[in-house]
């Protein structure tokens, strides 16, 4: 599908900057521009696709829908689920805690859904099915949405509400509807398609960066170099990576092309599944943010449980997934 | 009118805010625009994702920082009814006639 953009790849660097296909620098170049342009295509389609679903299922719809009626665990599933679906902003985190448990939502199911939003969203599927293929996309999203159900659903079942921030519980807001006015369907293609190119624009230096040091360690370093150090024989590969990561923060879509070529160059997939996670879902700064909702003792309990399920997600991406 | 942007202080909220103010002074309206930071009082709007944007305590838009060309269209629409309660509420002074 993406031939075209191997072709003009091609021509740039070998016959317009007259680099010989043999020359690191070359190859570096020419896997920048090709993952560049497909990485672009794709976010914008994905982006004016989740436009479209936005517009119809805002997160206050969703919601809504999960405060409707009781669930019976159900409920932690479709959380992680629209977390998938809910473009995650840090700065965003607080309101929807709030919103969520002020809607009624238990206090598990709304972990649920702030463990998986971070880890999965419409841009991080869309490098990973194009730096990856769809076999290890599919595993991660499950991954993900496990991650959310499980940690939620521990939480939900530690009866930890009273290390909730107390005043959360006394906030009652109203409901008031958007103002929506009526659009023609040509003016709503317009709005999803600016935003469609919003939401690419923002993320499109992380993209560069990461795909740029992709690049770099795609060409440059040796297959098989990072094997001397972490290798799946090192059984606390998994857990150490995790760690390391958690004070680290990156968005989702600058991690994954660095991760990509690191497996390349024989880092075991799951050892860098565990890595990534831990760096997009739990970090400092996240956790600082949480902290005027939560209570220390409800903090631990989201990095701990969450960090030990990562890295069983780890050891399992390492023994199934080849 | 009454503005009120929404948002944690983050980033976006502070973008809004200018693209409000550009929008307000392209149009040559006068407003009061407020800035909530304050999560309680965030909340009591039900809103989820920020920056959101609240014109005399209606909510247009949340999650999104919104271009000056729509908070432009917005704002036009939010000022011609209040121009038309004014007029309901009886005369606007605009012709000296007793009944516009």
């Amino acid at each position: 599908m993406f031939y075209p953009l191997q072709l003009l790849a091609d021509y740039l660097v070998y016959d317009i900057f007259k680099i010989l296909p043999t020359n690191h620098l070359g190859l570096a170049i020419n896997f920048f521009i090709y993952d560049s342009l497909k990485i672009i295509i794709l976010l914008l389609v994905i982006n004016f696709f989740m436009a479209i679903v936005r517009y119809y299922l805002p997160v206050e719809k969703l919601r809504n829908f999960l405060a409707s009626r009781k669930w019976f665990g159900f409920d932690y599933f479709l959380g992680s689920f629209f977390g998938t679906i809910t473009p995650f902003c840090s700065c965003s985190s607080i309101p929807l805690f709030i919103g969520f448990l002020e809607a009624g939502i238990p206090l598990g199911v709304t972990m649920s859904f702030l463990i998986t939003s971070p880890l999965v969203n419409q841009m991080a599927v869309v490098l990973f099915a194009g730096l990856f293929g769809w076999k290890i996309t599919i595993f991660y999203v499950i991954s993900a949405i496990l991650l959310g159900v499980v940690g939620g659903f521990i939480i939900g079942n530690l009866k930890l509400e009273k290390y909730v921030a107390d005043y959360v519980w006394q906030i009652k807001s109203r409901k008031i509807k958007i103002e929506q006015k009526k659009e023609t369907w040509q003016k709503l293609l317009k709005i999803f398609w600016q935003e469609s190119w919003v939401f690419t624009k923002k993320i499109i230096w992380y993209v560069f960066i990461g795909i740029g040091a992709g690049a770099i360690i795609h060409s440059f370093v040796p297959v098989g170099f990072f094997e001397h150090y972490i290798t799946s024989k090192n059984f606390f590969a998994v857990p150490i990576a995790t760690i390391l990561a958690v004070p680290l923060y990156a968005n989702i879509v600058g991690v994954i092309p660095i991760i990509e070529s690191l497996v390349e160059k024989g880092i075991p997939i799951g050892t860098a599944m565990a890595f990534m996670m831990a760096t997009v879902g739990l970090s400092l700064p996240e956790a600082l943010i949480l902290k005027r909702v939560m209570k220390i003792k409800l903090l631990v309990y989201f990095f701990g449980i969450t960090t030990i399920n990562i890295i069983i997600i780890g050891y399992l991406f390492n023994i199934f997934v080849k | 009118m009454n503005i009120k942007i929404l948002g944690s202080g983050c980033q976006n909220c502070q973008k809004l805010e200018n693209n409000v103010k550009k929008a307000l002074e392209e149009l040559d309206l006068k407003a009061n625009v407020e800035k909530i930071t304050d999560i309680v009082e965030i909340m009591k709007y039900d809103v989820m994702s920020m920056p959101a944007l609240v014109i005399d305590e209606k909510l247009f838009f949340s999650g999104k920082v919104g271009e000056i060309k729509e908070i432009k269209e917005i704002l036009q629409g939010q000022d011609l009814e209040e121009k038309e309660l004014e007029t309901k509420n009886g005369g606007c002074g605009c012709c000296g006639c007793d009944h516009c």
